[in-house]
């Protein structure tokens, strides 16, 4: 299990709990604000874009190569950057904090 | 009465509207209803990874069936609406049971054409795939041994089914009537390149076969020529779901007529997503969009505008394919262009972009596997940058905002 904790552009915060799946399906079945998950989770729309906590982003690992292309230009790309759908969740990051890219 | 939206329809665009409704502040009352008894779900899985792998529909759930519950969006599902009555401001449901709305959000897609084909109709072993339970069918019906199996149409549904089904070890013959696939849809160049790649994966594809009968598994062309197989499935394209707008007296024309706020002819009824015919301003075209982009961005729309928020659809179409390992994302309208550069990266032919421009105007980008095109394209196409042609083809030059803009 791990706990992750949302943090949405407008300043809430959503703590979910899961033992798999991405942080994109997560965050769309608690209804996070500002993850849309539009392609369903294939690396196609960006609108699942987040920020990782600076401390646990040696645990998610860096972008694969079709993900850091996609963020590259994106509006509120930072050295954080991962999209949602391609971090996969496990116990490793429980306790683990996100922002929310979009609004 | 107090407030209440209907939304007809639960797939990508009334899905997000009834979401996006609440987003924007409604409080009212808000019915989702659709004749689809499944949670609503993504519907580009359909062809690609939930027809290849044993996952539940459940695992693509548009949103999860708390989300509904939290947002207080009452889901009507397994339900048909049959009659919208816009005078009396009230829905009649397949079980009998009338509503009343104040605002009302037409979602209602598109559904399969049925081609004329002489013994399609008597064929059980042929199917068309819009839903998840004709997913299922498909399934069951090609079951583990491999089998023959004839697709109909070679549009991106029909490939990217034959890419699966080749997966999982089928034997493909696609069959297009046009003297290319993807012939609505893309230049030759991408229509060779899918052709040729669908060719490497052992699938067969015949173009200018135009399907005339369907008889004891065999399937049948104009040319005399036939093809066995155990499964047919059908890819031929969608007709928009529009008679209960006809029979309301809403205005259609190729797609219910919407204006820029997502707003019929008639007050209070709004549409959205695949059944819409609207304008993009960027393009200052009119259009019927097949895309996931679209319907979400109409949905935003509606909602935004049903709860007083007046804003205009904008959005650059955005759409992608999946086949094999091979990833195409198309950007913009390529409609009406003058001049295309074809960008390879390295020497991998798997790899390249298709730029298309009006003079100077880029409008449109296709990217295969290269998805730094794709990025790009989108914000030269935002931005209304001017790209420069010359160091676009060098494939030396980096695909870069700055490199590719300088003189
Ligand atoms: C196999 C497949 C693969 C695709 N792949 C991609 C892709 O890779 N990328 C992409 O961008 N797009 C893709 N698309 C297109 C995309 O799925 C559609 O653009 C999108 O689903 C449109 O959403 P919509 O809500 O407007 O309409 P639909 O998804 O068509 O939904 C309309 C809903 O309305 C319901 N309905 C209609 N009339 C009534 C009524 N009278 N009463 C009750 N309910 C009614 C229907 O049951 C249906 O659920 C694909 C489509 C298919 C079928
Ligand atoms: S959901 Fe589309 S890129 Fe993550």
């Amino acid at each position: 299990m791990a706990k992750i904790t949302f943090i949405t552009q407008s300043g809430e915060s959503i703590a979910a709990e899961a033992k798999d799946g991405s942080l994109m399906e997560l965050a769309k079945n608690n209804n996070v604000s500002g993850i849309e998950g539009e392609c369903g989770g294939v690396c196609s729309c960006t609108t699942c874009h987040v920020h990782i906590e600076a401390n646990y982003y040696s645990k998610t690992g860096a972008p694969g190569d079709i993900e850091a292309d996609m963020l590259e230009l994106d509006d509120h790309v930072s050295e954080y950057s991962r999209l949602g759908c391609q971090v996969q969740i496990t116990a490793e990051l429980d306790g683990m904090m996100v922002h929310v890219a979009n609004e | 009465m107090s407030d209440h939206c209907i939304i007809i329809g639960a797939s990508h665009a009334g899905v997000n509207c009834a979401f996006a409704l609440r987003k924007e502040g409604w409080k009212g009352r808000i019915t989702l209803v659709d004749a689809d008894p499944e949670l609503p779900y993504h519907r580009p899985p359909l062809s690609k990874t939930f027809l290849t792998s044993n996952d539940p529909i459940d695992k693509h759930s548009l949103k999860s069936a708390e989300s509904y519950r939290s947002e207080a969006i009452d889901l009507l599902l397994g339900v048909q609406v049959d009659k919208l009555d816009s005078g009396e401001h009230q829905i009649t449901l397949s079980n009998g049971e009338r509503l009343g709305f104040n605002q009302l959000v037409l979602a209602t897609g598109a559904r399969p054409i049925k081609p004329n084909i002489q013994g399609l109709d008597q064929a059980s072993y042929a199917y068309p795939l819009r839903t998840a339970s004709d997913v299922n069918n498909i399934k069951n019906a090609v079951g583990i041994n491999a089998k023959k199996v004839v697709i109909i149409g070679g549009g991106y549904i029909g490939l990217e089914i034959a890419a699966s089904l080749n997966q999982l070890g089928h034997e493909i013959t696609l069959l297009e009537r046009e003297n290319r696939i993807l012939a609505r849809v893309t230049v030759p160049e991408m229509s060779q390149y899918f052709e040729d790649l669908h060719g490497r994966h052992g699938v067969r594809i015949h173009t200018d076969k135009e399907v005339v009968a369907v008889n004891d598994h065999k399937v049948s062309c104009s040319d005399g020529s036939s093809y066995q197989a155990d499964v047919i499935v059908i890819g031929v394209g969608i007709t928009v779901n529009q008679e209960l707008a006809v029979d309301a007296g809403i205005e259609v024309d190729n797609g219910i007529l919407v204006d820029g706020a997502c707003r019929t002819n008639l007050q209070d009824i709004y549409a959205i997503g695949d059944c819409t015919n609207h304008h993009n301003p960027h393009y200052g075209t009119n259009i019927r969009l097949e895309s996931v982009q679209n319907a979400s961005d109409q949905a935003k729309i509606a909602a935004a505008n049903i709860c007083g928020n007046p804003i205009n659809y904008n959005s650059i179409p955005w759409f992608w394919s999946d086949q094999y390992n091979i990833k195409l994302q198309i950007v913009g309208l390529s409609d009406g262009f003058t001049d295309k550069i074809v960008r390879h990266e390295e020497a991998d032919i798997d790899k390249f972009s298709i730029w298309y421009f009006k003079g100077p105007e880029l409008l449109a980008v296709d990217a295969v596997n290269n998805a730094k095109a794709y990025v790009l394209g989108t914000k030269f196409i935002k931005d209304e940058i001017k790209v420069n042609k010359t160091k676009l083809l060098d494939s030396d030059v980096q695909l870069k905002p700055a490199e590719l803009t300088s003189i």
